[in-house]
């Protein structure tokens, strides 16, 4: 890694001056963000003209709840709650989904929606200039997510995409073959939306009078989670480097998340 | 492949002069020895020659990435052990990095020390369990049992570093969770093990896990000569491997392949010279590399990979037995104290108490931190809201991408390259599926 994370990201945004580039220091991770109509465009740029022949990885992300918590940790005026009330995720079953609570905002523990709910995150490699780039889509639509397809730039990516559809329900037009991969063949929902319970919809058992195995909505388990979400704003950071003795603190410059970052 | 004679001449009376010959499809696994565990494939066959391959997975699919969400940081280390169950602690590296990286936290040097040489062990389990089973998929039954005999000895380090044989749950954000053992379990007297050959059973573990790993290493070329005796010039495994399944080097990178898929093509990328991590920039290693990007290759290039494995876990050795130290961060938001501490001081006992009950926050951001697993780039993409528990963590699992080059790389090959095939993968579905 002969040009420094800086200067790379300078030619990015030379090269991509509509796009949104970011640095995280000290790591030195770059990342980039494209539109969703120069997505395919900008991606087959990037494998051109700056050199990443391999993709390494491609994943969605879901905003749903990002930044909530389930258990207030400054104000204490009115005593601190047990911290179960919350909305958050393993806590729902199928009915109770968080998102259902987006028609009534006053409702308990209601979720504001994210800009954009569905991103696609696409993990590059450059093995010529040893160089990584981190790449991300927002999907402009909420109701049905759809990033175009990469899978005639980089051939690997098709797997990954049929992950992405199947759990997260991210349509990828122009893939030649977009089929469920992970889940259960006749699955219904993509499970790892953040409105998909933990505890799952169905159940499957064999019954002994119809004498095949049936599907029937879950009833085994309940919905458990035994730590509380808790965002703690206090400077965690400073605290933990007054406190180390034996610790390598490096500033870290928290990137903006991405739904934030337009 | 042959060419098709027209089917008029291969029906044998004038009834069936026009009838259709059809491909066939097979249906193999999910219960099959040579499947690796769940696999299922789908293979259109020409006679015997693959026409097309769909891999159906997902039948280990357990989640884990939304598991993860659900739950503080360090309760979800113990199940990146069960995606890839036959290199463990290399899913922990990188999911720990990842953790790590957004904490802006470092192990300290003995910590890293320990996770280049676990790293290592790790690559020899999961190369010797390879070459086992993949000499048994191929016909030779007796690699298995040479290779296990190796196995057994490294999952009782394992065992005496984290009590575990398998699911260590060992490497913690900030360190390691304790220092090495300064004595190895000894076998016990039984039927089977008794008199001088229990005294040649304990003959390594008289002293310290370090002592026991140095004389591994200065006895294991030896072994691995032996594995080599068996296959490497073995004409049978040599028809079975040498030109089948050749991937050209562009290919192999247009299809995401990393570690030893990519290597044995020819190309040189290997994280850990690259992009180094734990202490790999201070030991002295070489990057095997293969010519023709065939099965036959990238079996060398795993053998070699395990001699290179053992010179470093040599120098781990070394270098740990001179340098003492800590192997957790001092630093209680994300280290838990001592017992001792914890029962002495109020401060160490709050933390303990928070640490355990709540766990520690992690900073806002996104990260991507990727160790060279045995079977490949094994990443982990991690993104924190400023929670306690991860907002999103995806999991980049090499045989995934290997994997679904099945289609693409087998075509044309006959039926029984397609074990072959699937053994040189290197496939554990623990990971592919998550």
């Amino acid at each position: 890694m002969s040009e420094s994370a800086t200067a790379f990201a300078a030619r990015l945004h030379a090269r991509f001056p509509q796009g949104f580039v970011e640095v995280a220091l000290p790591r030195g991770e770059v990342g980039l963000v494209l539109g969703a109509g120069e997505w395919r465009e900008g991606c087959r740029v990037l494998r051109d003209e700056f050199g990443f022949e391999v993709l390494i990885d491609l994943c969605g992300v879901d905003h749903l709840g990002y930044g909530t918590d389930e258990w207030d940790t400054n104000s204490s005026s009115e005593g601190f709650s047990r911290g179960v009330e919350g909305q958050g995720p393993g806590r729902f079953r199928y009915g109770e989904t968080p998102s259902q609570q987006l028609d009534d905002p006053d409702g308990v523990g209601a979720i504001p929606l994210p800009e954009n709910r569905f991103s696609v995150v696409v993990q590059l490699l450059s093995i010529a200039n040893n160089r990584r780039l981190r790449v991300t889509c927002h999907a402009p639509d909420d109701v049905l997510p759809m990033v175009d397809s990469l899978c005639d730039v980089w051939e690997g990516v098709n797997w990954f995409e049929r992950e992405t559809f199947d759990l997260f329900g991210i349509v990828f037009p122009g893939h030649p073959d977009l089929r469920r991969l992970l889940t259960d063949y006749g699955f219904i929902g993509h499970p790892f939306r953040k409105d998909f319970p933990l505890i799952g919809n169905v159940e499957v058992r064999y019954d002994a009078e119809k004498q095949r195995v049936i599907y029937e909505p879950v009833t085994s388990v309940e919905p458990r989670v035994l730590v509380p979400r808790v965002i703690r704003d206090d400077a965690h950071l400073a605290t933990a480097r007054g406190e180390a003795r034996d610790l390598k603190v490096g500033p870290v410059r928290g990137v903006a998340p991405a739904g934030d970052a337009k | 492949m042959s060419m098709q004679p027209p089917s008029e001449l291969l029906a044998s009376n004038p009834a069936e002069a026009r009838q259709e010959i059809r491909n066939y499809t097979l249906n193999f696994g999910p219960q099959h020895p040579a499947a690796h565990g769940v696999l299922r494939l789908i293979l259109e066959m020409d006679g015997e020659v693959v026409q097309r391959v769909d891999p159906h997975v997902g039948l280990l699919h357990r989640g884990t990435e939304k598991l993860a969400e659900s739950k503080p940081f360090n309760q979800s280390i113990g199940y990146m052990d069960r995606l890839d169950y036959v290199s463990m602690m290399c899913n922990e590296h990188a999911y720990v990095l990842a953790i790590e990286k957004l904490l802006g936290i470092e192990a300290p040097e003995r910590a890293q020390w320990i996770r280049t040489m676990f790293d290592e062990i790790t690559r020899l389990l999961n190369h010797l369990m390879w070459i086992g089973s993949n000499g048994l998929d191929l016909g030779a039954m007796a690699v298995m049992l040479y290779s296990f005999r190796e196995r057994e000895e490294l999952m009782d380090v394992y065992e005496a570093v984290s009590g575990a044989r398998m699911h260590a749950t060992y490497y913690r954000p900030g360190g390691v969770y304790r220092d090495l053992p300064d004595h190895m379990p000894k076998y016990r007297e039984s039927p089977w093990r008794k008199g001088n050959k229990l005294k040649r059973f304990n003959e390594w573990r008289e002293g310290s896990m370090l002592d026991f790993l140095e004389a591994f290493t200065k006895d294991f070329p030896s072994r691995i000569d032996e594995y080599e005796t068996l296959l490497t010039e073995n004409r049978i495994w040599k028809q079975r491997t040498v030109g089948i399944g050749v991937i050209p080097p562009e290919q192999a990178m247009a299809l995401g392949m990393s570690g030893v898929m990519l290597r044995g093509s020819g190309i040189e990328w290997d994280l850990r010279k690259k992009q180094p991590y734990a202490r790999y920039d201070q030991v002295d290693f070489r990057i095997p590399v293969g010519t023709n990007g065939d099965c036959y290759d990238r079996y060398l290039v795993r053998v070699a990979e395990m001699r290179e494995s053992n010179r470093i876990i040599a120098q781990c050795v070394e270098w740990l037995r001179a340098n003492p130290g800590l192997v957790m961060v001092d630093n209680f938001k994300v280290a838990p104290p001592s017992r001792e501490e914890m029962k002495d001081d109020m401060e160490a006992l709050i933390h303990h108490f928070k640490l355990f009950s709540e766990g520690y926050c992690v900073p806002a951001g996104q990260t991507y931190q990727a160790v060279e697993a045995p079977k490949g780039e094994f990443g982990c993409y991690l993104v924190s809201d400023g929670a306690n528990k991860p907002f999103r963590v995806h999991l980049r699992a090499p045989g995934f991408a290997h994997l679904s080059s099945m289609d693409s790389v087998v075509k044309g090959h006959m039926l029984s390259d397609v074990v072959a095939m699937v053994g040189t993968y290197d496939l554990v579905f623990g990971e592919v599926d998550r």
